[in-house]
């Protein structure tokens, strides 16, 4: 009976988290799904804590562990700064990781308290789904500790390659199947260790060669792994609610990770792969090399005379805003562009930021209407219409050369049409090239004018300049 | 051989066919509840398989359906919810009876209780900033 009564309340939890993912689909309805994912979660813990066999000394650890990691947990989310989200996405799924691989070590030294057999004799089948929850734990936790230390500019966020990385990461992707085939065979308690240590390792060598800019991507598919992990311990323990969950968790992590791919027109395996941008050869081919060619450069001063007369501005912000925290600043200009008159909108691309939806976080913090900030398909079109488009932080997805330049490393990328704009500003330290190495066309176009400096400063001058 | 033995053999052959698929139904009869019982044998992880699977495309027509604009979000409510994985630590934590399960089950409870207070609270946060405009 308790055991119906508990299964029927992780039925509702997993309809709660569909639901929490389903008010997602807009901003109205997100916060209320939010509250069914919590409602949810805290009707899942108490079903599992009201199961027979609960109570004394365990319990205690229980609510200690729970207590210790909510607190935790609260002061981070309250603290956190909404640029540094995307590392502590990335730190948050390295926990995840590190959980499951608990969780499989607990059951493999106590199966008894999930029914999967006595220790040293646990089914076989019960050490096939182990392995598989451990092994995809554990590289979860390293591969996301990479993620987090590339992210908080811990390491260098530049590929880190070698020779022959990719055969010594086959090998050992081999050697970790070995491994648990001899672990299902054996149940030994050494191999179990042992493919936690080699997934581990793994984790950190699969993370390294991938640059700081398709961090996106590595986010995304770190969040598709811990939900797989998840699963894979929900088959070990033979639960409902993780299968369900995981599964939810790993074809979003999955479909998030398709959508960054697809904004920048490469394969997930090259991506993984890693090593993008990196070549030193291709990035002077691409025209670093040749003599410098003129470019136009302007004032703050001058931006701020065409902006005011302008009909229509459309603001296409990038990590560069991120990095030199411009979203407030850069509101309060969109404000007083508004008072005269002028109409304002934001373009995001898809792979903007370190995070999927990163810039629409920013710009919602900085009190930008959700209404005015668009997706690339949505706003394209308008380029044509606008008198100004202004790049703050953003350079390879607005390089024309990614539709008419088969040489190019972003070749076929899907960029914002930025350059039908009448006149074009470029705000940017310096004549750099983006991530991928490129130079951009775009900084040699007639309509273009560069505004060089720190992202937050050229805006502000713009700010006082309108505000005379 | 004279017709009539002919006729006789053929008369004998098929009543032996007869008897062979009254007793080939007789076997099958036997065998279905045998057959039902072997697939109860392996309905419990079939069954979590089949689960696993339908719960696949649920999350990937409902996350299709997430706008772009909340793929922030979207992460941090997926990273809160993955963390249900507590629920094995509790188990784990609150049944077990050597020290190595609830050692290790106390560390899983905490790192997924940070995840899941985290990760709600962050998302709250985001998605309290997303106005409308005016």
């Amino acid at each position: 009976m308790a055991h119906t009564l508990s299964t029927f309340a992780y039925l509702v939890a997993s309809v709660l988290f569909i639901l929490a993912l389903r008010g997602l689909s807009h901003p109205e309805t997100s916060r209320r799904g939010n509250l069914y994912g919590m409602v949810g979660m805290g009707l899942a813990v108490v079903a599992t804590l009201a199961q027979p066999g609960m109570g004394g000394g365990g319990l205690v650890l229980i609510l200690a562990g729970i207590v210790l990691g909510g607190g935790i947990g609260t002061v981070l989310a309250q603290r956190i700064q909404m640029t540094a989200l995307p590392q502590l996405v990335a730190a948050f799924h390295s926990l995840v990781g590190l959980a499951a691989v608990f969780v499989a070590a607990a059951a493999f030294y106590n199966p008894e308290s999930f029914g999967i057999g006595v220790p040293g004799n646990i089914k076989a089948g019960s050490l096939v789904e182990m392995s598989l929850g451990l092994a995809i734990g554990a590289i979860t936790f390293s591969g996301s500790l990479i993620a987090f230390a590339k992210l908080q500019a811990l390491m260098s966020g530049a590929p880190i390659t070698f020779k022959g990385q990719h055969w010594l990461n086959l090998g050992l992707g081999i050697l970790l199947l070995v491994l648990v085939i001899a672990f299902i065979a054996t149940g030994s308690g050494v191999l179990f260790w042992l493919i936690a240590l080699l997934a581990l390792g793994l984790g950190f060598l699969l993370i390294i060669p991938i640059g700081g800019a398709d961090m996106p991507v590595v986010v995304s598919m770190l969040n598709s792994y811990s939900g797989w992990a998840a699963a894979g311990i929900g088959f070990t323990v033979g639960n409902l609610l993780l299968i369900v969950t995981g599964a939810l968790v790993g074809a979003s992590g999955a479909i998030l990770s398709y959508i960054m791919c697809k904004g920048m027109n490469r394969s997930i395996v090259n991506v993984l792969l890693g090593g993008f941008g990196s070549d030193p050869a291709a990035a002077s081919a691409a025209g670093g090399g040749g003599p410098a060619r003129p470019v136009k450069a302007g004032s703050p001063e001058d931006a701020a005379y065409l902006m005011k007369n302008a009909g229509k501005i459309i603001i296409v912000p990038g990590y560069g805003m991120a990095v030199a925290q411009a979203q407030q600043v850069l509101r309060e200009m969109g404000d007083l562009l508004k008072k005269e008159g002028v109409e304002v909108s934001y373009a995001i691309h898809p792979v903007a930021g370190r995070m999927p939806g990163h810039m629409n976080v920013l710009l919602a913090e900085a009190n930008v209407p959700y209404d005015e900030v668009h997706e690339l398909e949505e706003i394209n079109p308008e380029f044509a219409e606008a008198d100004v488009a202004y790049v703050i932080g953003a350079n390879d997805v607005t390089n024309p050369a990614a539709k008419t330049d088969k040489s190019s490393a972003i070749y076929g990328m899907p960029i914002l049409d930025v350059e039908r704009a009448k006149t074009v500003f470029f705000v940017k330290r310096g004549m750099s090239s983006g991530y991928a190495g490129v130079e951009n066309e775009l900084f040699f176009r007639d309509n273009t004018m560069m505004l060089f400096g720190d992202a937050k400063k050229v805006t502000q001058q713009i700010v006082q300049a309108l505000q005379k | 051989m004279n017709p009539t033995d002919l006729a006789n053999q053929a008369s004998a052959t098929a009543e032996r066919a007869l008897a062979l698929a009254a007793q080939a139904r007789q076997m099958a009869e036997a065998a279905a509840p045998a057959i039902a019982h072997g697939a109860a044998a392996a309905e419990p992880f079939l069954l979590l398989l089949t689960i696993f699977l339908l719960a696949c495309f649920v999350g990937y027509y409902v996350v299709w359906n997430v706008t772009p604009a909340l793929h922030s979000p979207l992460m941090g409510v997926t990273n809160a919810i993955s963390s249900v994985i507590v629920v094995g630590a509790i188990l784990a934590t609150g049944l077990g009876d050597s020290w190595a399960a609830k050692f290790f089950g106390f560390l899983a409870v905490t790192l997924a209780s940070v995840n899941i207070f985290g990760g709600f609270m962050v998302t709250r946060r985001m998605l309290a900033m997303f106005k409308k405009k005016g």
